[in-house]
């Protein structure tokens, strides 16, 4: 699956497509199929997110897990600060990442 | 230290205001991000993995308490309550929200601060050594020369867009701490013969892809054209420096296409004609700038003698503890290496201390390192041990400097878009499988640097022992290196062969550390026992 990522512009916050908005938790995330270039090039000129790119995925019992660890890391956060990740009371949400 | 005059104080007040500006254009949908992105970098903001981070210069290391509070300050309220110390001796903030930005730019020119020239293809943040003014081994002050040319390469209109960016570093001892010979530029004060002050200058060093110890091209610049020598070796980078290729267009990739002798020969071409012009500082701002940095009113009354009865607190004298110019005086390397800790990051509660140690015990000043520690530069030996107490209670006692727990370790892949890999839990796993002192101190001096890619910000060609994280397949892999060297016996380091897992690369380094001390001789370090015995034996005990 293909699925679309960026930052919001004001916080920078990590943000994924939901196919309606934009989701901090990659598990909102939407297949695009072969939409996402027309996707992030409306929603970046409405200022709605930042740097946005398309990614691939696979679909999991738990959502969408990106192909590649860099996104994985930006979909949970810091592994070496789980206080600061999306899942600070998940002790092995690191493991998602590896 | 160093106070900003009205033109240091109005150029970078005008700046946030500018910036505030540019912020305000680009959340009304004024400039796009391609049109934001060069005027946020120029002010230290970048994307990175989780948000925007924020990069704060910090010249030459150098810090006041009120400074350091500023940072602590800025850590707790804009962003999660830590800040990063950066092997570039500033400090970094990963979680800043933009429409935050220019109150911190403010914030910061507060206290004489700013992120300008903290990215972007220009004259980055001058290093120098984090022991200046303090060390017996330096012949001058390298201080007021990094300020000078801190001050020279603000907004210097001709190098605002080099080929690509450009670092400096000064010292003024044999001893170096600083790296200096692995920079664009590395600036080493000297005396000549009759005794005058002077310059021996490096040029072309630099780690990254293509790493490169800097040749030395002159042996000796008089102090007062210092600046002109360095123009000098500008314009011929910029002149010439490739623009087509990010990748070949750092000014060592110049001076080692062109030849040593050829880029030197056009350097004092330009030099000589430089010299018609006059464009040498003025003789009084050399003396206003230098007057900033006189000794502190030193106890010249002070007790040579520590109280070592305390066992913890003689391992962190012995370990931690340098040699001051003054007697009755230490130099305190604060490790922010704890054990299972993340290198370099400190609390804002963290920082706070080391401010309020600083104004009560070290005349005001702190110095940050390019190996992620803190140095208070000035300190009675008498007021050692209550300053260790109060780093150990807030968990800043760690006694490993320079041992192989007191390793570099750049943001990596938990933070940095550019990153291949994670150093920072590599660092850990490291930290904690060395976590015996005694240990740690049978090896002895161990340099550990690890990078998550090959830009090399963990400096691992300068480890003793050296880390790259790599992606191979998607997949995290760290090739293993030995035999570098940063200080004054530069050396790069070399790959031992194919890489290995996180833990994979952990038994190698427990590997070539046994070898270590099975094979060395007496006062050998690890560099030492390494260059003697040679890579072919280390790459036998470990790939067999």
């Amino acid at each position: 699956m293909n699925i679309l990522t960026g930052n919001d512009l004001k916080t920078g916050d990590v943000i994924w497509w939901t196919g309606l908005d934009w989701s901090r938790f990659v598990k909102d995330a939407t297949d695009v199929g072969d939409k996402g270039e027309a996707i992030l090039h409306r929603e970046e000129a409405a200022r709605r997110v930042n740097s946005p790119y398309i990614i691939s995925a696979e679909q999991t019992d738990d959502g969408p897990r990106p192909g590649h660890i860099k996104d994985r890391v930006r979909a949970l956060g810091p592994t070496v600060r789980p206080d600061l990740t999306l899942k600070p009371a998940d002790p092995s949400a690191g493991e998602w990442v590896i | 230290m160093y106070q900003y005059d009205q033109y240091d104080q109005k150029m970078v007040d005008t700046r946030v205001e500018e910036f505030r500006d540019q912020v305000k254009r680009r959340l009304a949908g004024d400039l796009t991000e391609d049109q934001f992105k060069p005027l946020r970098l120029m002010n230290g903001l970048y994307l990175q993995l989780h948000a925007y981070m924020l990069r704060v210069a910090v010249p030459y290391g150098t810090l006041s308490s009120k400074q350091m509070r500023m940072l602590a300050h800025i850590a707790r309220k804009y962003d999660r309550d830590y800040g990063h110390f950066t092997t570039r001796q500033n400090i970094q903030y990963n979680w800043i929200k933009l429409e935050d930005a220019p109150d911190i730019l403010a914030d910061l020119a507060s206290v004489e601060m700013h992120a300008i020239q903290t990215s972007g293809n220009c004259i980055r943040n001058i290093s120098s050594d984090q022991f200046a003014g303090a060390t017996a081994d330096e012949i001058a002050d390298p201080r007021p020369w990094a300020e000078i040319l801190r001050q020279w390469s603000s907004f210097h209109p001709e190098f605002s867009y080099l080929p690509r960016k450009f670092k400096f570093a000064v010292i003024a001892s044999d001893t170096d701490r600083a790296a200096m010979r692995l920079h664009d530029i590395g600036i080493q004060l000297v005396h000549n013969d009759a005794g005058e002050l002077g310059a021996k200058f490096f040029v072309g060093g630099g780690m990254g892809r293509t790493p490169m110890i800097a040749p030395e091209i002159r042996d000796f610049v008089p102090a007062d054209e210092l600046i002109s020598y360095a123009e000098a070796c500008l314009r011929v980078y910029n002149r010439y420096g490739r623009r087509d290729n990010k990748y070949k267009a750092r000014i060592k990739i110049l001076v080692h296409e062109l030849g040593q002798e050829e880029y030197t020969r056009q350097v004092e071409e330009e030099f000589a004609h430089m010299k018609q012009l006059g464009l040498n500082p003025p003789v009084e701002e050399l003396a206003r700038i230098t007057q900033y940095f006189q000794d502190p009113p030193f106890d010249k009354q002070a007790s040579v003698d520590i109280d070592l009865s305390d066992p913890d607190f003689a391992l962190w004298v012995d370990q931690n503890i340098s040699a001051h110019k003054q007697p009755g005086y230490a130099i305190a390397t604060i490790s922010l290496k704890p054990r299972g800790g993340i290198p370099g990051d400190a609390s804002s509660a963290q920082i706070d201390l080391m401010a309020d140690l600083a104004e009560q015990y070290s005349f005001d000043e702190l110095r940050v390192t390019h190996s992620q520690n803190i140095v208070l530069p000035h300190v009675k030996k008498s007021d050692l041990y209550a300053i260790w107490q109060r780093l150990d209670e807030a968990g800043l006692a760690p006694a490993n400097l320079d041992l192989i727990t007191d390793s570099i370790a750049c943001p990596g892949l938990d933070y940095c878009s550019l990153a291949n890999a994670r150093s920072i839990p590599l660092a850990q796993k490291i930290s904690e499988r060395f976590a015996d002192l005694g240990r740690q101190r049978e090896l002895g001096e161990l340099k550990l640097k690890i990078s998550g890619c090959i830009n090399a910000c963990g400096h691992h060609h300068a480890g003793h022992i050296g880390i790259l994280g790599v992606d191979r397949k998607g997949t995290e892999n760290y090739q293993l290196l030995l035999g570098g060297s940063g200080a004054e016996d530069a050396s790069l380091a070399k790959i031992t062969g194919p890489g290995f897992t996180e833990d994979g690369v952990i038994d190698a380094i427990e590997t070539v550390t046994d070898l270590y001390l099975e094979q060395r001789e007496e006062g050998e370090r690890f560099i030492d026992t390494y260059r003697r015995v040679g890579m072919a034996r280390f790459k036998e005990a470990i790939y067999g």
